[in-house]
């Protein structure tokens, strides 16, 4: 081939090679999500209850364990789960059972939803049982403007009054 | 006798291995054989590797590492280092870009040319280690400027995790429980963006372990055309950040590197669960393919220890290193001898072509060499020779020494051209050369792989080196230049090696018949040395 032609031939490879990369580096943009929506995260990591109330050792159940091993009251390890309910508007968007960590269940209960909804203002419920009986008692409703590319979490956290709308 | 033919036929080129014959020929109309970026791939690979390193520690010494001031540690740098630090961070992003991009290709071209088995496959697994660990690398590396981006694909990642039951869920709360991530997790994502490019760099010395001599380097116009590219858009293209990183906020578009942050968008189609399957599909169908599939192998040298003198020309040669100079085992006055890893062997036979005890000019009436081919033995090639040029007639009177994995050099015999088929055109000794053209012939033609696409790595190369008397064993002084020449043709060549061979036969009927008073090979003794 003519030194000449190779010479531009490679101008072009390396032109399509630069071009690949920078098109490829930044294009076609992406839209993490629909147009118009937001988006609900629940993101948990809570103990629940013990399953079962302690209970009171006998004298005589006692007296059959090792000295270094009478503890008056004999607690179940095991927690319940802990179960979350998300409603938007009286539908029903979310519907978690966070079962709890390790080998014994008796570790937190961690649970992660992501919920694109569309953008606006929306009605929100919340909530939580993390009982043995699954007693939904802690309960949170707000109604939201949500715009678009809004995130909003849904945690649980005691210390701040129990669900939270971040 | 009949031309010992290679025992495992060789499968007709696929539609793979003609695509890519056909990329390499429009790239070897622009490069010329020897420089096709395509035939360089891994060694541009590392190339890429080393720019994007030495960028990364120069934007390093001016970045701020922690959450909060991370990205204003680039801003700043893009601001007031201008060209210097906006080049350096286009620069970083480019450089690693272009490692996936080699990367692939690297990986599309072997998978094309069936080389992940056998003596490969470590290679071949090595690789896919490497694969893995430059994405973790490079996707980890987009968190650290903590923009918007990096909020997102950091926490489209923690999602992905999320999916298995061993995290379930906790991996993500690191991203958005809080108004900010903490500056002690931001560390963490530091030391992995530090931390898994020296594993890959670990990964990529394994991966280079069962070749010799390793090309981590490619060829110097190459390395600098690319390099140059790469600055080229660097300063045409410079990188912006996005908004800060907002917890409470997902931006409506993202400017996606595709290179690196395709499994965010693959993960929006099939869901964390479907990602997984995808990835663990791919990798295990790869990684099972050299236990799942027959390469066509000749059957692995053997050593004949008493042919051998330890001289190490086998160890030299060998491109996969399944030669090993161990000490002598019999009691011949040689410190070493020749030992085959026949695991390790490709069955190229470069071997046998290096060894000194090949040369036909041995008066012994059986040649057996040091290091010999079980399926091309070289006393049966030699007897092939000797025939065929007898049966020549007419002038000029050539003999092609034919490459088993370039173009069919058989199909090109008539009554003046007699070829012999090597395992590789390397496994020819170039004392071959000169008891062809001793026996009769006017012109020998020696035909390997294109330039530097040799089958088994170093072939054409070391043919060049052996003839030109740059290597040992070297075509003596005394052959004629002109009466020998040695051609590149691919397996889909076998046009241009008959035009070569037209314009070689073109060549030495202008040079006349070979002179008379050329002496013939020696005669044949009952007896030979060993």
């Amino acid at each position: 081939m003519n030194r000449a032609v190779a010479w531009g031939l490679q101008v072009v490879l390396y032109g399509a090679f630069a071009a690949t990369l920078g098109w490829f580096s930044t294009s076609p943009a992406f839209e993490p999500l629909p147009p118009g929506h937001a988006l609900i995260r629940v993101s948990l990591n809570h103990a629940g209850q013990r399953k079962a109330a302690c209970r009171t050792r006998s004298p005589e159940e006692l007296a059959k364990l090792a000295p270094n091993m009478r503890a008056a009251e004999d607690c179940p390890r095991e927690r319940a789960p802990v179960l979350v309910k998300v409603e938007l508007d009286g539908k029903s968007v979310a519907d978690i059972v966070a079962i709890p960590s390790g080998l014994s269940r008796d570790g937190a209960s961690v649970a992660y939803r992501r919920i694109p909804v569309p953008a606006g203002t929306h009605r929100i419920r919340v909530k939580l049982a993390d009982d043995a009986a699954g007693t939904f008692d802690r309960v949170r409703e707000e109604e939201m403007r949500l715009d678009p590319g809004r995130v909003l979490v849904v945690d649980f956290e005691p210390g701040k009054g129990g669900i939270v709308l971040r | 006798m009949a031309m010992n033919a290679p025992s495992l036929p060789l499968p007709a080129p696929g539609p793979a291995t003609l695509a890519v014959e056909r990329v390499d020929a429009l790239f070897d109309a622009a490069f010329g054989q020897r420089l096709n970026p395509m035939r360089h791939l891994g060694a541009l690979g590392f190339l890429f590797f080393w720019i994007c390193c030495a960028s990364g520690i120069w934007i390093y010494v001016g970045f701020d590492t922690s959450a909060t001031g991370a990205r204003e540690s680039l801003a700043a740098m893009d601001r007031n280092d201008w060209p210097l630090g906006a080049f350096a961070r286009a620069l970083h992003r480019y450089s690693a870009d272009a490692l996936v991009l080699v990367t692939a290709l690297h990986l599309a071209r072997e998978l094309s040319r069936r080389h992940y088995a056998a003596f490969r496959r470590f290679t071949w697994l090595t690789g896919l280690v490497v694969l893995v660990v430059m994405f973790a690398a490079g996707i980890g590396g987009y968190w650290l400027p903590w923009d918007q981006l990096a909020q997102w694909s950091l926490t489209a990642t923690t999602e992905w995790f999320d999916a298995l039951p061993v995290f379930d869920g906790a991996l993500t709360r690191n991203v958005i429980a809080g108004d900010q991530v903490s500056d002690r997790f931001f560390s963490l994502l530091i030391f992995l963006h530090i931390g898994l490019p020296l594993a890959m760099l670990g990964a990529m010395w394994a991966h280079v372990q069962r070749v010799s001599p390793a090309r981590t380097h490619p060829p110097g116009a190459l390395a600098w055309g690319s390099a140059a590219t790469l600055a080229l858009l660097a300063l045409a293209k410079p990188l912006s950040l996005m908004p800060p990183a907002d917890l409470a906020f997902l931006p409506a578009r993202i400017p996606l590197d595709w290179f690196y942050l395709f499994p965010h968008a693959a993960m929006a189609w099939l869901g964390p669960d479907g990602l997984w399957v995808a990835l663990a599909a791919f990798l295990v169908t790869l990684a099972a393919l050299p236990y799942a599939t027959r390469v066509p192998r000749a059957p692995a040298a053997r050593v004949s220890l008493d042919n051998c003198n330890g001289c190490a020309r086998c160890f030299a040669d060998c491109p996969y290193d399944a030669v090993v100079m161990v000490p002598r085992t019999d009691a011949r006055p040689h410190p070493r001898q020749a030992q085959v890893d026949a695991a390790l062997c490709a069955g190229c036979g470069i071997c046998t072509g290096a060894c000194p005890s090949s040369t036909p000019f041995r008066r012994g009436e059986t040649l057996t060499t040091g290091i010999d081919m079980p399926s091309a033995a070289i006393g049966a090639l030699r007897e092939s020779l000797e025939s065929r040029t007898a049966a020549l007639a007419g002038a000029p009177r050539v003999v092609v020494f034919g490459c088993r994995w370039g173009a069919p050099s058989r199909v090109l015999e008539d009554g003046s051209t007699a070829a012999i088929e090597f395992l590789c055109a390397a496994m020819a000794p170039p004392s071959f050369v000169e008891y062809a053209l001793r026996a009769g012939a006017d012109g020998v033609l020696v035909a390997g792989c294109r330039d530097g696409d040799c089958e088994f790595r170093t072939g054409t190369a070391i043919v060049a080196e052996r003839l030109a008397a740059a290597r040992m064993p070297a075509l003596r002084a005394s052959v004629p230049p002109a009466r020998v020449r040695f051609v590149h043709a691919g397996r889909t060549d076998l046009g241009a090696l008959r035009a070569h061979l037209e314009d070689f036969r073109a060549a030495l009927a202008r040079l006349g018949p070979r002179a008379a008073d050329h002496p013939p090979p020696p005669k044949r003794q009952e007896r030979h040395h060993g």
